[in-house]
């Protein structure tokens, strides 16, 4: 009896060791290269470091202190969290739309899902420099367009990256364009893996459009929608390359955000130190993020 | 009445669907346009935009070949992309594998703590990284690049194979462990083989972040001949105020459409493999 | 061709014993089927045998040879799953060629080898198809050809056969007992359907929450099962129970009959009976109903065989008769039997 019980625990060991063996290479390139430059931020964050400094000097929380002072950083707060919030409110609604339309089967829906998932495939500076010619000052297709069909009267010329709320209702319009795809796919993914016997019997059970919409389709989809708004938050959140190429925070910081503020202060600006520090300060947030959608989506499994 | 309200739905359906293809297609076709027209009827602010008012071109797409480094851009990237897929496949297969199946609870707690470091994205790394880089004396290399993508591929990578080794019956590799092999045997010679389909994913994955990828590419390197495209386009064809819109546009479809049809063939295992992770 | 033994063999998950102390002889070339309701532990003791589980606590036994620990590979033995699991990347040759490769044969032996056991089950045509090409059935003859391909010393079935329709089981079922004959390799079967089990097995040891309730050939276990789980297990519908003077009173529906039936013979127990229910199943007539007083007033069945054409109604009451050596008895406290068999009535 014994003998058998601690051979099987030496069996479970050999199995155990394999799977340890084949994750191993994984978790310590990850550490290596995630866990390490993210203590380094951290050690950055607590020091003088600059572009070309050889040397570090400890000063504490001095950078944190400069930065809670400075009023661009908190600019680039609310802008970022603004920037997040709206453009996922519109991701999560339009791809919902959009998933249940293309839940459909219809003629050309292969043309249709190609043309859809573009945004999300084109690299994102180039995708993001279409977008400028689009909203160029001069040549904008959208002014022209407004004025020949008689929507923007003579004396209407919006400069669409050059205003302060234009300039963000235009980065909020790219990043939802780029991130549709992706909420829609995942939602479509959803879609497909509730039992088609569900949809039939609520059918036979006379629901109408709306009901069916509410009592079933969202209710089941809630989990599988949280995980796509929580990678549509993490992209969001932390993206600096939509702002960086539109309108390089501007104008006047109002389009600035964390990710943005951070490279030009740490990488252009040479202050690695001050950078890092407020780079830093989307952790805590995206954990609290996290955490939140994670935990909202275990509730609402059904399953 | 029925039909009637059909024929509305159907209307509606279509409508839907038009006004989105729209929107997400839209800038590709206007790059289209863009691509192959003339200058000085892309700046006359009198002509109709939406048509060709003078003949079209291919001078566009000839600055791009011939006056800047294009192809050996779309060449790095390629590299840097076959590099990265290589590392990638080698630490998220056997990884994603062991998540799956060999360890216990400690293994789902590490695929969560994996899971996690989509919270710690470049945004925060790429300061630590710039000095890293130069330490190791890979700056202005595409070596750099080679080193940091897999922090970004690998993590995605495991969790998608942990999800796509979940969905492989258990029967068939006992089987295989009954007909003769070990469990690494059973894993190399019928479970990679029957996960290609998953494994081909994460190729086509890590091919295009490599593509997208902006803020590692713009910190480490500068010189023309070691760029990406996602970072020597936007650098080469705008100089100072001055956009090459025609060859911008051009530098952009031509690497977006082929990834975007291979994307189309495989979107549902893609996202098959995202979510069985996340949720369940 | 080896003997299989299981010693004392326990399996726990999470605390809870799935395989209880189970002692088990299967003998050289011998049919057995391992017979339980899911959750039994049946699986969970053939995949013990397989290698596929590691014991808590006793030993496998394979050929006299100790191989608790041995990985499957090292057993020589095959296995069929429920599911088949062919490889479904690898043509249907290339899936009987398996285990061949896996011990290194030669190219021309193996070719060899495949084509024998494809012969045997006649799948030659199949040999370069994949398994997703092929039927219920024709998936069930490659898996039984992957597993004889290799002569191994016993199989390992594991309901082999309940992903096949209703029609192609009965014939599968009988191709299955010719070919073991004929080999008269030891054979392990898991099921939960007792006609297979009774179709199949030289013996059957039924199995209940981890334990073994009894080991025998069919006919003994049907006709004297060992306790009360056993009893209404096996048989459709099973023995009829009922409880009376500290004793459990067992009979099959078959053997509770009209009086008339019996004609005058002695030695029979009378029980009053009204009936509530007829049903006719063209071969049998089952009856539904309650004893009356002075017996405890139990619901019965009565399975009454076509060639009996007495009228029965629904609403009255009948004398049906159990012969003395028909009646079983349990204990109502270990619900087990009671030997000797004294009759109270």
């Amino acid at each position: 009896m014994r003998q058998g019980a601690v051979l099987q625990s030496d069996k479970q060991e050999q199995e155990a060791w394999l799977g340890r063996l084949m994750l191993a290479p994984a978790v310590i390139y990850i550490a290596a290269l995630v866990g390490f430059p993210f203590l380094l931020a951290i050690y950055y964050s607590l020091s003088d470091a600059t572009v070309g400094s050889q040397t570090l000097h400890f000063v504490g929380l001095r950078n944190f202190q400069r930065i809670l002072e400075n009023s661009t950083f908190w600019t680039s707060l609310r802008n970022a969290l603004v920037f997040t919030f709206v453009s996922q409110l519109l991701v999560v609604i339009l791809g919902k739309i959009l998933a249940m339309a293309l839940y459909k089967d219809f003629r050309g829906k292969w043309l249709v899902r190609f043309l859809i998932l573009l945004p999300w495939v084109a690299p994102i500076s180039l995708g993001s420099i279409g977008w400028l010619w689009i909203f160029d000052p001069i040549y904008s297709i959208i002014n022209w367009t407004g004025r020949a069909i008689g929507l923007f009267g003579p004396t209407t010329w919006p400069i669409w990256l050059g205003q302060p709320n234009l300039a963000m209702a235009s980065v909020i319009m790219v990043d939802v364009w780029r991130l549709l795809p992706l909420a829609t796919v995942i939602i479509l993914a959803g879609l497909c893996s509730i039992p088609q016997d569900i949809h039939d019997a609520a059918e036979v059970d006379g629901a109408s459009f709306w009901r069916h919409l509410t009592y079933i389709n969202i209710p089941l989809l809630m989990p599988i929608m949280l995980v796509a708004l929580l990678f549509g938050v993490v992209f969001t959140f932390t993206d600096m390359i939509v702002i960086f190429v539109l309108t390089r925070g501007g104008p006047y910081d109002t389009t600035q955000v964390i990710a943005s503020l951070a490279y030009f202060t740490g990488i252009q600006g040479g202050d690695l130190a001050e950078g890092a520090a407020i780079s830093l300060f989307l952790f805590p947030l995206l954990v609290a993020a996290a955490v939140f959608l994670l935990t909202l989506a275990k509730r609402t499994e059904v399953t | 009445m029925q039909r009637l309200k059909n024929i509305g739905a159907r209307i509606g359906h279509f409508g839907i669907i038009a006004a989105f293809t729209a929107f997400t297609a839209f800038p590709f076709y206007w790059m289209l346009i863009t691509t192959f027209k003339q200058t000085n009827d892309l700046i006359n602010t009198k002509n109709n935009p939406f048509l060709f008012n003078s003949p079209p071109t291919l001078e566009h797409l000839q600055v791009l070949f011939v006056d800047t480094q294009y192809g050996l851009w779309i060449f790095n990237t390629l590299v840097v992309g076959v590099a990265v897929v290589i590392i990638t496949l080698l630490l998220a297969v056997p990884a994603g594998y062991s998540l799956a199946r060999l360890s216990g609870r400690w293994g789902q707690q590490l695929a969560i703590g994996i899971f996690l470091t989509y919270l710690v994205p470049p945004t925060i790394l790429f300061i630590p990284f710039s000095r890293i880089v130069a330490d190791l004396g890979l700056q202005d290399s595409l070596w750099s690049l080679v080193l940091v993508y897999p922090s970004f591929t690998v993590p995605f990578c495991t969790w998608l194979m942990m999800g796509f080794f979940k969905t492989v019956p258990k029967d068939i590799e006992e089987a295989a462990m009954i007909d003769g092999l070990s469990r690494f045997g059973a894993f190399l010679k019928v479970v990679v083989p029957i996960s290609s389909a998953g494994i081909l994913t994460v190729i086509i994955f890590t091919l295009t972040l490599v593509m997208q990828e902006f803020v590692y590419a713009l910190t480490f390197i500068t010189s023309s001949s070691q760029l990406t495209v996602s970072i020597g386009v936007p650098t080469f064809l705008v100089r100072g105020d001055v956009y090459f819109w025609g060859s911008l546009m051009g530098a952009c479809l031509i690497v977006s459409i082929p990834i975007a049809i291979l994307y189309n063939f495989f979107v549902d295992r893609f996202v098959a493999g995202f979510t069985v992770g996340a949720v369940k | 061709m080896a003997t299989v033994e299981a010693r004392s063999i326990t399996k726990s998950f999470d605390g809870i014993n799935a395989v209880d102390g189970i002692n088990l002889l299967v003998k050289e070339g011998e049919f057995l089927v391992l017979l339980g309701p899911s959750g039994s532990g049946k699986s969970t003791l053939l995949r013990m045998i397989a290698g596929l589980e590691i014991p808590t606590a006793g030993d496998i036994l394979i050929g006299d040879k100790i191989v608790t620990l041995l990985p499957p590979k090292a057993r020589n033995i095959a296995m069929v799953f429920q599911s088949y699991a062919l490889y479904p990347h690898l043509s249907v040759f290339k899936n009987i060629a398996f285990p061949l490769e896996n011990m290194g044969l030669a190219k021309e032996a193996t070719r060899k080898k495949v084509e024998q056991a494809a012969l045997m089950f006649g799948i030659q045509r199949l040999l370069q198809r994949k398994p997703r090409q092929l039927s219920g059935g024709e998936r069930q003859r490659v898996a039984l050809a992957r597993a004889v391909v290799r002569e191994p010393v016993a199989f390992l079935l594991d309901e082999p056969l309940s992903n096949l329709d209703a029609q192609l089981r009965t014939s599968a079922r009988d191709e299955l007992q010719q070919f073991q004959r004929r080999l008269a390799t030891t054979t392990v079967y898991v099921t939960h359907d007792q006609i297979e089990a009774m179709g199949l097995g030289d013996r059957i040891a039924v199995l209940n929450h981890g334990k073994l309730h009894q080991l025998g050939m069919p006919l003994e276990v049907y006709d004297d099962p060992a306790d009360t789980f056993v009893a209404t297990f096996i048989g459709s519908p099973p023995m009829n129970l009922i409880e009376q003077d500290r004793t459990i009173i067992g009979f099959r529906p078959e053997h509770f009959l009209p009086r008339e039936v019996y004609g005058a013979s002695s030695g029979a127990t009378v029980f009053p009976f009204r009936v509530t229910r007829v049903e006719h199943l063209g071969s049998d007539r089952l009856v539904y109903g309650v004893l009356e007083s002075p017996l405890p007033s139990a619901k019965v069945i009565s399975r009454l065989p076509s060639t009996v054409a007495l009228p029965i109604e629904k609403g009255r009451r009948y004398e049906f008769v159990v012969r003395a050596h028909d009646l079983k008895h349990f204990d109502p406290k270990s619900s087990l039997k009671i030997s000797g068999g004294q009759n109270k009535l």
